[in-house]
Formats: C-alpha cells, structure tokens, sequence
C-alpha cells in the first residue's frame, strides 16, 4: 500500500495548504459562533501508524467527545472532530449561554449544539478543499460520541485497516483564545481518494 | 501493580504471573484473553478486522482475527501453556456511531465477534466469559496471577468478567 502515498515534499505542502485553508474556514466559522478568536496550528499531513494515531489527542483512554462526519463524492473519506470532554463541556457552557462549569454530561439538546457544530466546521471545510480541487464533497449528517480516543477513532482506523497499516491523515488542532476550548479536526481520506485529491491540485 | 503490559491495536502480548497485560479504548476492536491457570500463562491479543482475506495485504498479522489468533496461541503454547487447560475471554466489538444507513463496516463489530467466536471454537478453545456489543468503548486487562479479565468502561466503571 505504501505506494500510494509516496508523495513528493511539492504535494505534501498542497495537502498542507489546503488544509490550512480549509481548517482556517472552519476556524472562522467557530469563532463567528461563539464570539471568540480562534487560533490554529499548521495542520499536520503525516502519514502514521495507525496504533499511533490515538497518541495524537492524548492517548487512547483519554476521554473525549467525537463528531463523525462520512465524506462522499469522488474522493471520500471521513472527518472526525474531537473534543477533550472539558472542552466540549466548554463549549456547550458558551453554545447555550450557560455559566462556564455548568455543564457537566450532555443531554440531547447538547448533542445536538455539538453535531450542528461538526457539521458547519466540516462544511467550511470541504469549501477550502473545493476551491482548491474542484471535487465536490458532501459531508453526511453527523454522529456524535463520548468515549475514549481510540474507542471514537477506531470507526476511521478500521476502514483503513483493511487496506494497510497506515493512515494518511490532516490534522489540524483549534484552540480559543481564553484556552477554554481545544479541539483536533481530522480529515482522513479513504485510500484510493487521496490520488484523486493530489490529482486534482496537479502538483507533482 | 507489577509489570504492566501494554497490548497496542492491532498487536498481543504474552506472559506470566505477575503481570497484567492491558490495552486501552477498544471500540469494534475485540480483546481476546487466553489463560491456562494452572501455569499461570496468558496472552492478549487486540484485532481490528474479522478477516484476512477480505483485506489487502498487510504487514501485521496480529490486525485480524483470523492471522492474529493463532500467533498469539503459538507463542502462550510455547511458553508453556497446555492448548486443553487453555480458556477464551473476549470483550469489545462496539459500534460507536450509530447511523441510520449503517454499513458493513459500521458493524464490524459484531462482525470481529462472530469471527473471534469461530476461530476459538475452530481451535477447541474454551469462550468462559463474554462483554461484547453495546455503543461504547472498553478497556480491558488480563491479571494473570489469577486470569480476572476486567472491563472497564466511561459510564459504568470496571467490572470483572
């Protein structure tokens, strides 16, 4: 499988900057939200081992809140939007106007804030990835989970795990400006749909 | 605790009393646990995917059910177990994400189950204790001073099976 994804360094930085784009949307969006500035990271485009990937949000017992969105269209994949389970009680306090502390389990109103929020950061998202590729991708209605990391990841590692050891994935980690809220947005594509990505952009 | 060992996806481990063999956030992953009490031998073994060969090639055997299994049996005989004392617990197998139009690969839990199931009862393995299914994951041990399998989970805390 690892000739897939022997890209040049060229293409690696495409991935990079559309994921910068796309995750600098998504970010604006979450701030136009909650009223807060937003910071983000450069998004790590890395291909890893896929026991290590719970490593990248804490390990896999930490607990935390997962949005799963299903990615269709011509290169689809999945986007998981994780949550430490103190910052998704943060941002449901500042979703619902409540007191910050107040939240301390989600009911189905706050699972709902929560999904409407995976749901506009993937669409933003997908925006960036559209400009840049002209491929259109449609996210799925999404699925929300509270659970530990690699419980949560185990839904994208799996598809990945029939055809490799490996994941390609574009991380991007969120953060707000009072530190309330950090979050780790993930776009991993299926295994065939990152060719047609790095062929869309036409960088060798 | 003395000698904790950690069992990362896709991969088992071996041993002996006193160590406990652990792996953490097991979702549709199955923790399958051998143990012969009376050498007190044991191994843990986390899969992903029920089978093999409806995959692609892979590096890493310990991945499937199928591959995984028997590896882990060798090497638990090989320390010096005996396969007629030897006894199965398993524990995972969740579908996290519950989706209206669920497919095959949403339910590979159950699938990792059933798969687990058949390659014990193809191995003459005895199942004694099973905590699988259900939408939430699992952290599972093995105490192989005296073959306990605890579960632990978010909401309902440890239990032993």
């Amino acid at each position: 499988m690892s000739e897939e994804f022997n890209l040049s360094a060229n293409q690696l930085d495409a991935l990079r900057e559309i994921g910068n784009v796309g995750a600098g949307n998504s970010a604006t969006a979450l701030s136009q939200i909650i009223n807060r500035r937003i910071d983000m990271n450069v998004p790590k485009v890395a291909l890893v081992p896929l026991d290590t990937v719970p490593d990248l949000v804490g390990g896999p017992d930490t607990i935390v809140v997962g949005v799963f969105l299903r990615v269709y269209g011509k290169a689809p994949g999945n986007i998981l939007f994780l949550l430490p389970q103190k910052s998704a009680f943060y941002l449901v306090d500042t979703l619902m106007g409540k007191k910050h502390g107040e939240t301390e389990k989600l009911d189905f109103m706050d699972e709902s804030a929560l999904m409407e929020i995976g749901n506009i950061l993937a669409g933003a998202y997908l925006n960036a990835f559209f400009t840049f590729t002209q491929i259109s991708m449609l996210p799925s209605i999404p699925a929300l989970a509270m659970d530990m990391a690699g419980a949560i990841l185990n839904v994208v590692l799996v598809q990945l795990g029939q055809m490799g050891d490996t994941a390609m994935v574009i991380e991007t980690e969120f953060l707000s400006e009072d530190d309330g809220i950090n979050g780790h947005f993930f776009l991993v594509p299926d295994p065939g749909s990152l060719e047609t990505i790095i062929s869309a952009v036409g960088v060798e | 605790m003395p000698d904790l060992i950690r069992v990362g996806m896709a991969d088992y481990k071996v041993g002996q009393s006193p160590a406990t063999l652990i792996s953490y956030g097991l979702g549709s992953c199955i923790g399958v646990s051998l143990y012969d009490p009376q050498t007190k031998i044991g191994g843990l073994l986390h899969i992903m995917l029920p089978d093999s060969t409806q995959a692609r090639a892979s590096d890493n055997p310990a991945k499937f059910a199928d591959t995984g299994f028997p590896l882990m049996l060798k090497d638990v005989l090989k320390m010096g177990a005996s396969q007629s004392r030897l006894v199965a617990k398993i524990a995972g197998g969740a579908q996290m994400f519950a989706f209206a139009n669920a497919t095959d690969i949403m339910r590979v839990g159950a699938r990792n189950a059933e798969a687990v199931k058949k390659i014990l009862k193809d191995h003459r393995i005895r199942l004694i204790a099973e905590d699988t299914g259900g939408t939430y994951g699992r952290t599972v041990s093995i105490d192989l001073t005296n073959g306990a399998y605890k579960v632990k989970t978010i909401d309902k805390g440890e239990k032993e099976i």
